[in-house]
């Protein structure tokens, strides 16, 4: 009796664990560090969650379609080189702007040709993503070799500050995505979306376009780690071209705190960016907590992989006492 | 009229040597002096013995499918190298023990990495790489800044200078020759091979045919971190100092040389001489590639389209439309 309810509620609410963490994470965050609550320590802690929530949104599309996108990260920093370079530290905002549509272009093309590949040419995800994600850093070490250039302070002075209505900008851009999500998930689209994830033979015999599906999750992804690559740009203020290879397993890992199944087809989009914010409070606990500089590192893989790891525990006891 | 067919291994080879011949034209190369030549040949096979024993352990996992891949190696070869370094400080006595200790200390890595797939469920690429975090931090704490050590005297005389002075081939060539037979012994002609390529074909018609799936999995992936310890082991007796990153370069290519190699990325069929061959043609790439002084931003464009092209001719999967 007692399995059968908890079943219940994990399937129909799959961020329960992610809620669950997040509160236990704030907590021991509040101990450390008083004023957390306060709109300026708020503020300061989302801006720098911001990118990786957007890029757990977008690798939780591709997931939820059944695919995996390794080479967000590298989307990532492609679209910081280009900022970096193209628009410099004396640019205008208007060129800023400009770039910015420019990098979401970009994103999207990069997601196209990981669609392509995976969708059309039916290739294995991970591998494939691999590749283009040495291609994808590739690049964007040869647009910036050495980590430098920026965006002007004016631009990132507006994404640090901005507190419209006393509320930290991350959670408006959060709640778009939410929104956004949320239309998607009832239209015809989010219904197709779960049915590929689910099983894709399946889908493809009830007459759902399997292939546009799944080429359309990595477009999607592309497009939102273009946003994310944006969002640290205005955060860092300048570039560098390694800045998105550790957000890619940081997204997975958020993904797998918010409930969402690696394996497709279940969860939604709102428990993974739950998970990127609960892993930021988490890796913000490490340095908070004085730890010598020398175990950070270990530290915050340590979490990364205890995170991963929780959700298979949780199975592994439940089918024990079973 | 016969279909004219090629094995990738010998595709690899063949391919290889075509490279080698079409770079005596490049401005500084060998030209037409045959003993130069010969000499630069040498050269890259005894560079190609490193990539090719991090490559056989890449192997092993890769056979043995559900997406099986260590993107811990290059992490393990950086541990052990220094573990070795440290350990042995320039005592010849101390050798053994120190190749004990590092097969010891990747067979953990592997072990526990083992455990998260088999028993956790964590897919491996995710839990492989989180465990390489895992393993880097250990890696900065051990080194804190610089390690003190000394390569030991018989090291450098077995593995970097040639076997004597009447043959001038390195002692590395001949350890990979034999290495490459154990391998192949180990594939071919025991049961752990034939159970090996079972797991990778079907894990239930393995698992009903009688074969141990979870202690196969625990085994394969305690001995692709072994290897990859004896990696680590090999390269520090060859370039006799440390550095933090010594390892990682060669884990795209080892994952690369398998799959150049003719190894199914989706598993269940493979053989360890393709690696090898995998591992000359991807040694020379990189070191035309240095020799042509492209940056290394091309170079890993190159890498990770070489990728791309391969699996695309590879690693189709099956159609949805039967």
């Amino acid at each position: 009796m007692k399995r059968f309810a908890w079943n219940g509620i994990t399937a129909r609410y799959p961020a329960l664990f992610a809620l669950t963490l997040l509160i236990l994470s704030l907590f021991i965050n509040f101990l450390l560090q008083p004023n957390l609550f306060a709109r300026d320590t708020l503020n300061s802690n989302m801006r720098v969650f911001l990118p990786l929530v957007i890029l757990a949104a977008g690798q939780a599309v591709v997931i939820l379609g059944g695919g995996i996108d390794i080479s967000l990260g590298g989307i990532v920093s492609i679209v910081n080189t280009i900022l970096a370079t193209r628009v410099g530290l004396e640019g205008s905002p208007e060129a800023m702007w400009q770039y910015a549509a420019i990098s979401l272009l970009v994103g999207i093309l990069a997601g196209a040709l990981n669609g392509f590949f995976v969708a059309y040419l039916r290739l294995q995800p991970i591998i494939t993503t691999y590749a283009t994600s040495f291609l994808f850093a590739g690049l964007a070490l040869f647009i910036l070799p050495n980590p430098g250039g920026g965006i002007p302070t004016s631009i990132s002075e507006l994404y640090r500050s901005s507190v419209p209505l006393g509320l930290p900008l991350a959670f408006y851009m959060i709640a778009v995505i939410l929104l956004v999500w949320g239309y998607i998930r009832a239209t015809r689209y989010g219904n197709f979306l779960f049915a590929v994830g689910g099983k894709a033979q399946a889908a493809y015999e009830t007459a759902v376009p399997v292939t546009t599906i799944q080429f359309s999750t990595y477009v999607i992804s592309g497009l939102m780690a273009a946003f994310s690559g944006i969002a640290i740009t205005m955060l860092s203020g300048s570039g560098n071209a390694e800045i998105g290879s550790a957000m890619t397993l940081n997204s997975i890992t958020a993904v797998v705190i918010g409930g969402t199944a690696l394996s497709g087809g279940v969860g939604g989009v709102a428990g993974p960016m739950l998970g990127a914010i609960t892993l930021g409070f988490l890796q913000n606990i490490i340095s908070f907590a004085d730890i010598d500089t020398w175990w950070e590192t270990l530290a915050k893989a340590s979490i990364i992989v205890a995170a991963l790891a929780t959700p298979g525990l949780i199975n592994l006891i439940r089918r024990r006492r079973t | 009229m016969k279909r004219f067919t090629i094995s990738p291994p010998m595709a690899a080879l063949v391919l290889a040597i075509v490279l080698f011949l079409l770079s005596g034209l490049l401005p500084n190369s060998y030209g037409s002096d045959a003993k130069i030549a010969i000499s630069q040949a040498t050269n890259i096979a005894r560079l190609a013995v490193f990539l090719g024993v991090i490559a056989a352990g890449q192997t092993l996992v890769v056979i043995s499918g559900f997406e099986g891949i260590d993107l811990s190696a290059g992490s393990v070869v950086t541990l052990t190298a220094i573990v070795t370094y440290v350990y042995v400080n320039g005592a010849d006595e101390k050798v053994f023990v120190a190749l004990l200790l590092s097969l010891a200390v990747g067979a953990l890595i592997g072990f526990l990495n083992g455990i998260g797939i088999t028993f956790l469920k964590i897919s491996p690429f995710v839990m492989t790489l989180g465990m390489s975090g895992v393993v880097t931090g250990i890696v900065i704490i051990l080194n804190h800044g610089n390690v003190s050590g000394k390569v030991a005297p018989i090291m450098t005389r077995v593995i970097a200078r040639p076997v004597s002075a009447s043959i001038p081939i390195p002692g590395a060539i001949v350890i990979w020759i034999i290495f490459g037979i154990l391998m192949w012994l180990l594939l071919e002609r025991t049961s752990y091979g034939k159970y090996l390529f079972a797991i990778g074909v079907n894990r239930v018609t393995a698992k009903l045919s009688g074969v141990n799936v979870t202690g196969m999995n625990l085994l394969t992936y305690a001995l692709a971190g072994a290897l990859a310890g004896f990696g680590g082991f090999l390269l520090v007796g060859n370039t006799g100092v440390v550095l933090i990153s010594l390892g990682q370069p060669y884990l795209f290519p080892s994952i690369a040389a398998v799959a150049v190699g003719g190894t199914l990325l989706s598993g269940g069929k493979g053989s360890y001489w393709g690696s090898m061959a995998g591992a000359i043609l991807l040694t020379l790439m990189t070191s035309l590639l240095t020799t042509m002084q492209m940056p290394e931003s091309v170079r890993r464009m190159v890498l990770g389209a070489t990728l791309l092209v391969l699996i695309s001719i590879y690693g189709r999967q099956r159609a949805l439309r039967q």
